[in-house]
Formats: C-alpha cells, structure tokens, sequence
C-alpha cells in the first residue's frame, strides 16, 4: 500500500522526488519506519524557519540551500510560500536566488507565484537598469498565463527604455511571451519592428533572434534594417553575429539573384545537355548579360569577412556557411583555411566541422585540396573523427594524390582501433571504383588484405572486393578461388554471405569449385547465421540451374532444411525457389524465366560518400548534421530569377518622411505626400516652392484657396488622381490658416522637401533660404509670426566637449563646441564647430566624416574633408546637425587616411534651440496659449544672492540659448527660444518669491524637450 | 529497502526525480515494460503539446559524471525530465569510450548536444533547429568560466560552490540565450568565491552580487571594467608554439604545422590602449583574434592594438603551416619488434635533439599505446622513470632534460601472449617536450607601446615551444 502511494506521489508530482516522500510519510504512516523520510521534513521544517527569520544571513543560507536542492534535482516545491515572501527581500543575492527559485516552480504553483507580480512590477521602475533588467527578465521567466498581460506592458515599456540593456533584454522577452502564448503574436511583432530599428549592437543580436522565433517569415521587417544590420554586425556580441549571419543568409538567398555563374550551374546540371539548340542559344544570350552584384549584396560578403578571424568557433562557422551559400564561386574559398583552422580545437567542434567540410569537399575538391594532410589521421583522435577524415581523403583524393594517399591508408588498415580500419578498407574500394587508374592497384592491395590475421578486416575486405568484382564483370577467377577458400576459416556472416553470392553470381566461371562449396555450406547450413542461409538458398539454386546434374541432389537437401527453418523468411524464401526452379505440373509460366530471373545481369552497386545528398541542407545547421530535418528547420530558399525592388532597402527616403510627419495629421497628409511623390517629382519641387511663396505672399485665404485648387486640379490632370483630393487638401490648409498656425505651413513644406529628397542637399539648402525669407516677408502681416523673430544670441558660453581624445584617436584630437549661430547649412540645423589638433608628430592627412549612424530623422551636414594637419596644427570646421529637437546623439565616424574613429555627439538640450526676440505682451499671449499639458513648472530654493536678476540671466543663458525678454516686474525674468527643428516657442519664467523660493515655469509644446530644460536647469539655479 | 522496492515496481518515466543514482535507469527492466509504455505515451503528450509553442535554444543543462550520475540540472524554461538522459547513457553504453559519445544525439522530442570536459559531460538539451556549434560552443566557455572562477572544474568543486554555478549559469544564459559570456562582465555581476570573501561575507552579510550593472556590458570595450586600479602594473605576454607533425616510420616528415598562441596577463590601471608588434608579423599565416583587436589595424599595418580585458586572456592564436617552415626539434629512433614464434618481442627507443636552435629540450614524455598481445614489458631506462600499465597497456617514460652528449633510451623486452599472432602493427609514439626561450617559427615581438594612461607599466616577453600532437609511427 505505502509503496503504491508513494509511486503515485511520483507519478503526479511529476518530478524530482526523493523528497516526495514526506508527504507519503505524513499521510499514511508517520511513525517509525520511515524515519529517513521525517527526517527530511524536518530539515525543510528548519529551512522554512530560516527563511522566517529577520536575519538576513539565516535567509540567504536557507536559500542557497534550497537552490542546491534544485541543481541535485529535489524538490523543494513545497517551500514556495516561504520563500515567495522573500520576492522582496532588500538584500540582492537572497533576491536574486529567490529568483531562481521562483523561476524554476513557479508553473507549479501559479496562485501563489501571483503574489510575487507586484514586486517585479515595482521594480521595473527602478532607476538602476540592471534592476530593471532583471525584473524584466525573472517576471518575462514566470510562465504563468494569467500574467501575459502584464508581460506585454512590460515588455512593451521596457522596448522604449532608455537603457539598451533593458531594450536587450526586452528582445528575450518576446520570445518567452511568445511561447507561453502564441495569441500575441501580432503585437509582439510591432514589438519586434520597433527594436529592430534599434540602433545598439547590444539589442541587435537579441531581436534578430526573437525575430526568429516569432516571425521568420516577415521578411519584409529586415528590409530597411538591412544595411544597418551589415554595418552593426563585427561590433555584434558573437553570440548574436551568429544568429544575424545565419538570418542573412536565408535573407540574401530571397532577395538577391545568383551570383553564380551559368557556366557553372551548367557543370552542375546535367538536364542542360538535353537542351534543345534553341534554349542553349538563349542560355548562351543570358550568359552574356554582364552580371552585376547588388551593392547590398557586396555589402553582407564584405562585412562578414572579418569575422572569419573570429575566436568563436559558431562565428566562424557561420560566415563559411554563408560564404558557401552566398558568395561567388570564386569567392568562397577563403572560409577553407579558417575552417582548417578550427580543426584544432575541441572534439566536438571538430565533429562538426568536419561534417561540414565532408559536404563541402563533395562539390568543390578545389577548396581543400591545398589542406589535404591537415586531414591525415592521428592515432589519438576519437574514432567518430578518424572516420569523418577519412571520408574527406576520399573526397579530395584524384590522380595526382592517390598514391600518397594510398599508402597513408595501408597505415590506417593497420589501426588498432578496428572500426576505423575496416572503415579505411571501405574508402579503398570507393577510391578504386573513382578512380580507374588504381583501380587494380587496390583491388590486389584488397586481395592482400585477405589474408589479415583480424577477422574483422579479411571480413570487411570480402565485402568490398565483391562490390568491386560486380563493377569489373573481368575474369577474376584466381580472386574467386582465393575467397572460396577463406569460406573455411571466415566466421563473420557478412563475408560469409558475400563470398557464396559471388561464387554463386559467377558459377559458370568457376566450374568445379562452386558445386563443392555448395556441399560443404549443406553440412554446416543448420548452424549457419540466417543471412548465410538465405546466400547458400541462392548458391543452390543458381547452380541447378546451370550444374543440374552435378547438384540437384544437394539442392534439394537444402531446400528440405529449408522448409523446417525456424526463420519464416528462410521458410519463404525455400517454398519460392523451390516453385521457380524445381519443374513440377503445378509451375506455371515463370518457371521457365528461372535462369533469367536469378542469373540476370545485376546493376553494380554505386560506392558513394554518406555526405552526398546532405548538401539540400543549410551547412551548418543541426539538421545537417543529423541528417534530417529538425524541429524548425527553415529551408534555405532557392536564387530568385529576378531580383526583388532592391529599393526597399533604402532607408533614408522612406524613414524620413514618415518621422517628419506630425503625428496628429498624419493621415491628413498622407494623400498629399503620395500626391508628390508620384510622377513628376521634379515640377512639384518648384511647384510647392512657389505655392509657399504666393501663400505668404497673398492676403486673402480666398484669393489662394481659389488658386490652389486650380493648381491641384491642374495636378491631378496630370497624375490622374480625383479633383476632390486637392480641394479637400487646400481647405485642410486654409482652415489651419485660420487657426492662425503658422507652422503648419512650414510643416507642409517639409514634407514635399522630403519627398523629393533625393534631388540633393544643395536645392534644400537654397529652399530654406527662400523659405526664411518668406517668413520674415509674412512678418509684418500677421501677428503671430512676429514674435518668432530670430535675435542673436545673449551669451555664447565658450565651453568646449572631447569628440575624440587624442589618445584614443592615435594622436588626432577633436573637441566640439556650440557656436549658437544659426546654422548657414540649413536652417533646422545646429551649427557645431569643431576644432581638430594634431598632436602627433606626423602630418594627419585625409580627415574626413566617415559612416554616420544617424538617428531616424536626423540629418547631418559634414564639413569638407580636411586635407592634411601639420603636427601640432589645429583646425576648426563647421557642421550642422539636425537633431530633430531630440537630444539623440549624432554617431559617426571620423577618419583618417588610415584609422576610422566612431564619435558622437549628444548636444545639451539649451542649444537645440533659437533665440527669440519679443515683447513682454507677445509673451504673456503666447504663454496662455500654451498653458495646461503645455506647462510644467517647479520650485527652487537658493540663497537670495543668487536670485540677483544678473546672477539668473547669466545662468541661465549659460544653459540655454534663450533670449530676454525685457521685464517690466523685477521679480519675473522672462526668456524666449525657438526649437531649431521645428520652431517650437519655448518659454521659460522665473518667478521670484517670498523667502528665498522661486518658480521656474517652461512653456512650449514640445514637453519632452521642455521638461528635460526643466530638469537642467533646476539644479543651476539652486546651486551657489 | 521500501524505496528500493517502490522504484523496482514503478517504471522509473517521469524521470529524473531523484537523485541519488542517475544509473538506475538504464536498467533494461524498465524498458519494455507495459507501464513505461503508458507513461512514454503520456509524456509525448505532453512533449507535443509544448512543440506547439516555439521552445528557446538552450532548454536545459544536465551535468554528468563519468560513472553515470546527473549532478546538476538546470533548466531555463519549463523543466525537462531528467529521462532524457536516458538516450545520452544509451548512446554511452555503446561507444564504450567516452571519447566516442556523438556530441549531438537526437531523441524523438529533444536533442542532446554535449562535451565532454574534465570527465564530465555537459548535455545541453535543445528542441529546434540551432546551429550545433552554437550550443557547443557555449558549452565550452560555461566550462572555461568554471574553470576561471573556480582554479578547477571538477564534480567535486561544482558541487561545493553550487550556488555560484547556479548565478553564473543564470547570469550566462537568459531564456537559452547567451547574455553575459565575458569573464570579465560575469565577474563583475557574480564575484567568484575566495576565502577571504568567504570570511568578509559571514561578518558583514554582504554578498558575492553585484548590484550595479557592469559598465562593460553598455561601452564600447565590453570586456574592460572600469575602475582597475594597480599598485603594480604589468603586462606579460607568452608566446607559445605547439608542434603538430606526423612522422612516419623511416623517420620523415608527413606532416608538420605549428600553432601558435599570445596568452596575456595583463594587470594596467585604468584604460591602457596597448599596441604590439612583431619583427617579422608576416609568418602568420591565419590568425583569430580575442574581440578587443582592432582588426582593420591588423589588416592594414600588421600591428595588433587593443585595449586589453582585465587579467588573463588569449589575445591571439595563429597557424604557421608552410611545412618547410617548421623545423622538428627531436627525433627518435626506434626499433620495436615481434616474432611470431617467440613469445618475446624487443623494444627499443632513443630520443635525441635535432633543430633546436641551441636550446636544451625539457620536459620530455614519451608514451606508447602497446598492442593488446603484449603482456608486460621489462625495460631498463637510461634516464627517468618509466610505467606500463598492463591493464590499458599504456607505456609511458617520463625522461626529462636531453642531453646531447648522453641520448636517453630505453631498452628492454615485451611478453608477449603464448601463442597468440603477432600483432599487425606496431604502436605510434606520442611525444611531449618543452623548449624554453624559443618560438620554433622564429616569430619575434619587436615592441609592445603603450597610450591613453600615465604611468610607466612593467611589460615582460616569454617565449616557448611545445609538443602538440607529435606522433612518430613505428
């Protein structure tokens, strides 16, 4: 009974149950006998004590405990009350193993782990990121349903972290949502999207993985992060370069078309050489069609490439794989000597890579020909290894090396290590077979063989010479006989087998030896092995048919033994042979086939590598490697004929628009944008020009809207789009008029200007010159323009920033610094000015900005390449970046002639903007326009000299280039800016008051920049 | 007793459970068995019902000693039983050497990726398509770090320090995927045990976590941590060249390579920039780098600049396979021979200096795998000590220092089985040596600089050349 429980107790816990026994023990029988049992209840009883306790010391050792219950595999499922409380514990480490524990039981125990969520939801909110991170990750681990929920808030807060690390782990937490619940899919794709754009190498790898998992599929995701993902992969951590090649690769073989030649295809394919004329012709006219390389394509062979000098042994691997799949023919010979490379490292990684040069060495000898005897056996190597290098000598193995390699063979038959000998004998026969030339050569290398001591080789041996001997229908009589009399010392039934088939097979040859192996296999036929029997069936009844009258009488003994066999297949194969052959009134018309049917000449048997048909597999892959398609295999597609639109891989263009579109009119506009980019690019650019300009130009909203719907009517004649869009189009713009938005005119611009982007920087340039005119034209007429007035800067702090230290820049030394000027590349710019030293002793030439890594949005205009820098010179150039009024960083790169250095630049948020010059009216009216949601304010306390309004202006205008607006209070300072980007107002009052405090108050619509001002500008005033 | 009878009765399916000896299972009683049946059909169940959802890369860990007993498990998704095993102890019952185990073994749900280190096998249990040396991969650097953090990895030591193992591991892997693998990051986040920590901890109930995110993880060089400081600082640099060769019976080369590794220790405050350069950099013929190489540097002067993880690494290995580059700094002379009708066979060997540039050859062992015939041996060494197992039949002669004037050899008789065959082949002959202050390829470091940081650090040189996989065949 207590035995029966107990197995039930294992049955239903499903697991780990050395300590199940407790509840068996308290259940039935908690006395005596089972004092081992009780025993560990107590030491549990102890633990949950522990974990009780208010010492810290006595937790964490119950803890560690507890987890080494669950590394040896115990459970210590019913500790999770006591424990779960801990969740919260402020020590780290007893959290950190509460964790675990959590992770581990927590699908056990669903309603329990519940009381955990809180706290992970709390800390997801910590300030430190590695807090939040693994918040994040132990609360994405808790695989209980009712929770998704809160994972996919989680997972989608924690995609917009700041921290890349949280984004990282974000990334892995998509793919354990996913598989707890596959229902989010869709969401976790948006998710998905999102941090693929990611720009940190560190998310990189993550989200390509997750990508996987979750949507391989959505392929059209990569597109746009196609380049960027080329570019990121060397500062990759290995772990993801794998994953993003291997993902690559399967991109590249959809997107990109063959860059293998024809020619060589046609080697491969034999189905050519049935071609009719014609069709050659034509294949003959594409050959000649140059083959042009997609530049992305270039672009993933190129960057790959140093990987292949990798530590990482996956790295490696993986870049030969693409290499292999990818790369022009031609090309693809470079992985080979990294390949070799590998075999020193462990077993393991050898087993693999071995495997995969097996498959490699079958289609193109060529590529490791050069490494042959890096191939050669060592006496050491495990036997797994032994074989798979023998299997890659006789792929490489051709005229010119055969007899080297023959003699390394006899060598290896003469191994201790049997397997591997009689596996060396096989590659011998499969050399011969390839190779004619030897072929005789080993045939009597073989014939020696036969008379090996081991049994194992002689045996292995016949085997191979009878497939030999079936492919050269010759005379080999002397062979023959020399088998047949091995048939008296041979014991191993395979080589047994063999040699009475081949005696059988060429009976008529050796006339008077096959009747007398026929009567001594009839002695011995009972004690033979069932394959044997089956051969010396078939001996028998080859020879009644040729040799009646010597054997009929032996023939018919072993058919009678036959039909008392213990085996039914020896039973049935007896009754056969005995219809076919022996002529009887029942016989039907088959048996006069007999001798047909048994002496028929029989198709040689092909001798091929095991690796041959492995190469449908994407090398590299766990199912290469067994063999078979594995759970989730993806097949790695075949070269498309035509290449897919390789635009969609352009970033810039697509991107751009799509961030400078105001959020809440994005819908509005989106006809129009499609509107111009359509067809006539070039008209529209002027076109839209001189719209802006008649718009602030004319008076009358009237006037214009009459004229512009005139004007789109005109366009859509042409691009044949319905007359109502334009004037829908045209009264959205004058009711936004009407509101007295001037911006949105500028916006509309923008937006045109993006779609024609690709006309070039310099026509921008020239438009926004154009369009700054027009804005200070429409000043005088309406009000609201006036006030966003550009004046020059009140103060231009001389502070400078590090770009690039001269140590890390091997001598060139790069600061940066805010001129506050407007910026004379475009007008949404900011001027940076940066001066270069050369603090090496040798000329610097050819300084140049290399790679940008942009933000989405963000434009940079770069300063001409510098063309030398005397030692100890210094020079100072100016650049204009388009934040996007974020405080994004700018990264790029700052060459040499030699060296790249990767820079960035985060500008403080005080110099994302303008100046503005206006009157204390204007600014009281401004600022109740954009009051509420608009506003946020705060206290400072400081000392009252630092409230003198000279000390406030100077601070302030130190942190910000903002301008003054003349006071009439003296307790209230007023500052007036413009966002750079998009011309936001940004009002800023300090209000003085009683007793030392003050009130600091930012108006403007763009909060975020507005609170991050806030934020800087707090502790300047506080401080002293 | 009772247990004892319990576990006999109830097939041993839902696996894992227990223990205490991970070998019971093999047991053929219970395969076959109607209940195992049963419950391999519940399991399956079970098994296809998760393949619904996707699974992750690395499901699960198990480690196994060399006799059979899962010691550790550790699973980062739902918990994988410990019966999948079973087909890993299969597949070990029939290589008979451990050696011989196939590193990936499928399984009609799973796969089970493993090495085999230190006489324990990691499995790795995986359920899709991954790259195999993806997993095996990791599976080697999980070992490295045990061995960084712990001096040794053994059954004994992982066990002691479970709980560490158990923070590393989680620490390495989030959801089977790689997170932290650098030494140096792990380090940061999981201190490794030391007395003294051990002590400081008990007193002052602080803890071997870091609390603080590892600044490396988020910069640039994401194997430094920042803040080292030293009192002393040092870097050493070992060259070190192992010889590959292959030579046949007549005494001529088959083949011969030499691979080559710069193993630094480098102790610097702060963040040292540190170039190297050598004398004749373009003997390398394929190299691979640690991650901290600036690579087009490499690619475009031929100077190795980085700047250096804290404490030990390998900072470069290479290969130098022109053979007649490689010059052989011993050979041996041999004369091993059986007769077939005398029970006794003769044995003689002498090894002797050949190309080694002046210096003395130490440390040389010399091993012999004999034939299985051989009984025992009788020799009389000139130098040394020598052992035969006549178990393994493993002859091993550890002779030490060469001395050109004096030739070590060993001489001496085998028994041989009465009556038994000669065996057909004589035994290959494993050589080990050292040579001190000599890299055979003649590779030469010319200066090691120093940017980014003040001080003056003390920098040291070491050459040396070893014996890799030196076979002569007999």
């Amino acid at each position: 009974m207590s035995s029966n429980s107990f197995a039930y107790n294992e049955q239903s816990g499903g697991g780990e149950a050395t300590e199940l026994g407790q509840e068996a023990t308290s259940t039935i029988s908690p006395s005596g006998a089972f004092g081992l049992f009780s025993s560990d209840m107590k030491k549990n009883e102890d633990l949950k004590q522990m974990l009780e306790s208010n010492k810290d010391s006595a937790k964490l050792d119950a803890m560690k405990r507890i987890v080494g219950m669950i590394a040896k595999g115990k459970n210590a499922s019913e500790l999770f009350p006591a424990v779960v409380k801990n969740v919260a514990s402020k020590n780290i480490e007893i959290k950190k193993l509460v964790y675990v524990y959590l992770v581990r039981y927590a699908e056990e125990q669903q309603d329990l782990a519940l009381l955990s969520i809180s706290t992970f939801q709390r800390a997801l909110k910590d300030p430190n990121q590695l807090i939040r991170a693994s918040a994040l990750r132990v609360l994405s681990s808790i695989r209980v349903p009712i929770i998704v929920p809160i994972m996919m808030l989680a997972i989608k807060e924690a995609s917009a972290d700041l921290s890349p690390y949280v984004r990282k782990n974000a990334a892995h937490a998509i793919q354990k949502l996913y598989s707890l619940d596959p229902e989010q899919k869709e969401m976790l794709i948006e998710i998905i999207e999102k941090l693929l754009k990611d720009k940190s190498t560190l998310v990189a790898g993550s989200v390509v993985m997750a990508f996987e998992e979750v949507c391989p599929d959505r392929i059209d995701l990569i597109h746009k992060n196609y380049r960027k993902l080329c570019n990121l992969l060397v500062d990759v951590e290995e772990w993801g370069q794998v994953v993003i090649i291997h993902m690559l690769t399967r991109y590249a073989r959809t997107q990109f078309v063959s860059p293998w030649r024809q020619g060589d295809v046609l080697e491969d394919n034999e189905k050519d050489f049935y071609d009719s004329d014609e069709e050659q012709k034509e294949k003959a006219d594409k050959r000649k069609r140059p083959y042009a390389m997609d530049p992305d394509h270039r672009l993933l062979i190129r960057n790959t490439k140093p990987l292949l000098q990798s530590r990482n042994a996956a790295v490696v691997m993986a870049v030969a794989q693409l290499y292999w799949h990818i790369a022009p023919k031609s090309e693809a010979g470079i992985i080979s000597k990294s390949l070799v490379r590998l075999l020193r490292s462990s077993r393991e990684v050898q087993y693999i890579v071995l495997q995969n040069i097996a498959t490699m060495s079958i289609q193109r000898k060529g590529m490791f020909e050069p490494y042959l005897k890096s191939f050669y056996v060592r006496s050491t190597d495990a036997t797994m290894i032994k074989i798979l290098k023998l299997e890659i000598l006789t792929n490489l193995a051709n005229e010119a090396n055969i007899s080297t390699l023959l003699r390394e063979f006899q060598t290896y038959v003469k191994s201790q290590d049997k397997q591997f000998a009689a596996a060396t004998i096989q590659t011998i026969g499969r050399c011969a077979t390839s190779i004619t030339e030897v072929s005789d050569t080993c045939l009597n290398g073989l014939v020696c063989l036969l008379s090996n001591r081991d049994e194992i080789v002689v045996a292995e041996s016949v085997v191979v010479i009878k497939k030999l001997l079936q492919m050269q229908p010759m005379q080999h009589g002397e062979i023959i006989k020399h088998m047949a009399k091995l048939l008296d010392s041979i014991t191993v039934p395979v080589a047994r087998a063999s040699i009475l088939w081949l005696i059988g097979e060429n009976c008529e040859r050796v006339p008077k030896i096959a009747p007398d192996v026929l009567r001594k296999t009839a002695k011995s036929f009972t004690s033979e092995d069932d394959l044997v029997k089956l051969q010396i069936l078939n001996l028998g009844a080859k020879l009644y048919l040729t040799n009646s009258k010597q054997t009929k009488l032996l023939t018919q003994y072993i058919l009678n033994l036959g039909k008392y066999d213990q085996n039914y297949d020896i039973r049935d194969r007896t009754r056969f042979i005995r219809q076919l052959i022996v002529p009887n009134e029942k016989s039907g018309a088959l048996s006069k086939y007999a001798k047909k049917i048994f002496l028929a000449q029989k198709p040689a048997p092909l001798l091929e590598s095991p690796f041959k048909d492995r190469d449908h597999f994407q090398l590299g892959t766990l199912s290469h490697t067994l063999n078979t398609k594995a759970t989730g295999y993806l097949e790695l597609s075949n070269w498309p004929e035509v290449a897919p639109d390789p635009s969609v891989r352009n970033v810039e263009v697509i991107e751009l628009a799509k961030e400078w579109t105001p959020a809440g009119k994005a819908k509005k506009e989106n006809p129009d944008k499609k509107f111009y980019s359509e067809s006539e690019e070039e008209e529209d650019s002027s076109e839209s020009s001189s719209d802006s300009e008649s718009e602030s130009g004319s008076e009358s909203g009237e006037d214009e809207e009459d004229d512009r719907s005139g004007d789109s009517a005109e366009d859509s004649g042409e691009s044949g789009s319905e007359p109502e869009a334009g004037k829908g189009r045209a009264a959205t713009r004058s009711r936004a008029r009407g509101r007295g938005d001037s911006k949105d005119v500028d916006k509309e611009k923008e937006n045109s200007k993006t779609s024609e982007s690709s006309s070039g920087e310099s026509s921008s340039i020239e438009e926004s010159s154009s369009d700054s005119e027009s804005e200070s034209e429409s000043e005088s007429e309406s009000e609201s323009r006036k006030v966003t007035k550009v004046s020059t800067p009140v103060f231009v702090p001389g502070k400078t920033h590090v770009l690039l230290h001269r140590m890390s820049g091997k001598g060139l030394a790069a600061h940066y610094f805010f001129p506050r000027q407007p910026c004379i590349f475009g007008d949404k710019m900011v001027s940076v000015q940066i001066t270069l030293n050369n603090t090496t002793d040798q000329k610097i030439e050819n300084i140049h900005v290399g790679g940008k890594k942009l933000p989405m949005g963000m434009q940079m205009h770069v300063f001409n390449p510098i063309e030398s820098l005397e030692p100890a010179g210094s020079i100072t150039v100016s650049m204009g970046i388009d934040f996007c009024d974020s405080t994004q960083t700018a990264s790029f790169q700052l060459c040499t002639k030699d060296d790249c250095f990767s820079v960035n630049i985060q500008p403080p948020v005080g110099e994302l903007l303008l100046p503005v010059a206006m009157s204390e009216k204007d600014f009281k009216k401004e600022q109740g326009m954009l009051s509420g949601m608009n506003e946020t304010s705060t206290t400072i306390i400081a000392a009252p000299q630092n409230f003198a309004s000279s000390v406030i202006l100077q601070k302030i205008v130190n942190v910000a280039n903002v301008g003054v607006v003349p006071s009439g209070q003296d307790n209230i300072h007023r500052f007036a800016a413009k966002t750079v980007h998009s011309g936001s107002l940004m009002l800023v009052t300090v209000e003085l008051k009683e007793g030392s405090t003050a009130q600091l108050i930012i108006n403007t619509e763009k909060t975020v920049i507005g609170s991050v001002l806030l934020r800087e500008l707090k502790p300047v005033l506080s401080q002293g | 007793m009772l247990r004892g009878d319990a576990r006999g009765r109830v097939p041993d399916w839902g696996g894992g459970h227990s223990g205490r000896s991970g070998r019971r299972r093999r047991r053929p009683c219970c395969r076959g068995d109607a209940g195992l049946s049963i419950c391999r059909g519940f399991q399956t169940e079970k098994d296809s019902l998760r393949s619904l959802t996707v699974s992750t890369m690395i499901h699960s860990l198990f480690l196994i000693n060399s006799s059979g007993d899962i010691f550790l498990e550790k699973h980062w998704k739902s918990v994988v039983s410990r019966s999948v095993c079973d087909y890993f102890f299969e597949a070990q019952e029939r290589a008979t050497e451990a050696e011989n185990v196939p590193p990936v073994i499928p399984t009609p749900h799973h796969y089970l990726l493993s090495v085999y280190r230190h006489k324990i096998f990691f499995v790795a249990v995986i359920q899709t398509e991954v790259p195999p040396l993806f997993v095996i991969e990791f599976l080697h650097r999980v070992v490295d770090t045990f061995q960084d953090y712990f001096g040794v990895c053994s059954e004994p030591v992982i066990k002691d320090n479970v709980v560490v193992v158990y923070e590393v591991l989680e620490e390495m892997l989030d959801n089977g995927f790689p997170l932290a693998t650098e030494s140096n990051i792990l380090k940061e986040l999981i201190k490794p045990p030391t007395i003294l920590r051990t002590v400081v901890n008990t007193i002052t109930g602080s803890t071997n976590v870091g609390d603080q995110l590892p600044t490396g993880q988020l910069s640039v060089v994401p194997w430094r941590r920042t803040g080292v400081k030293y009192t002393n600082n040092e870097a050493y640099f070992d060259v070190i060249e192992e010889i590959d060769a292959i030579i046949d019976k007549s005494g001529s080369t088959i083949t011969a390579e030499i691979q080559g590794v710069i193993d630094a220790c480098v102790k610097l405050t702060g963040m040292p920039d540190l170039t190297l350069s050598f004398m004749n950099p373009r003997l390398l013929d394929d190299v691979s780098f640690h991650p901290c190489v600036r690579f087009k540097r490499w690619e475009s002067e031929r100077i190795l600049s980085f700047i250096p993880p804290d404490g030990n690494f390998r900072l470069l290995s290479y290969h130098v396979s022109a053979q007649n580059l490689v010059a052989i700094p011993v050979y041996v002379k041999h004369n091993i021979s059986f007769r077939d009708s005398s029970s006794l066979g003769r044995f003689e060997i002498t090894v002797g200096p050949k190309q080694t540039m002046g210096k003395t050859i130490e440390g040389v062992t010399v091993t012999s795998q004999m034939p299985r015939g051989v009984l025992n041996m009788s020799l009389t060494p000139s130098q040394g000590t020598h052992t035969f197992d006549p178990v393994t039949k493993m002859l091993s002669w550890d002779v030490g220092k060469i001395n050109p004037q004096k030739l070590p050899s060993l001489k001496g008789t085998m028994s041989l089985q009465a009556g038994a065959s000669k065996p057909d082949e004589n035994p290959t002959i494993n050589l080990q040596f050292k040579i001190q202050q000599l890299a055979i390829s003649g590779l030469k470091v010319n200066r090691l600089d120093m940017y980014g940081e003040k001080y003056k650090p003390f920098k040291g040189i070491k050459y040396m050349t070893k014996a890799g996989k030196f076979q002569v065949r007999t």
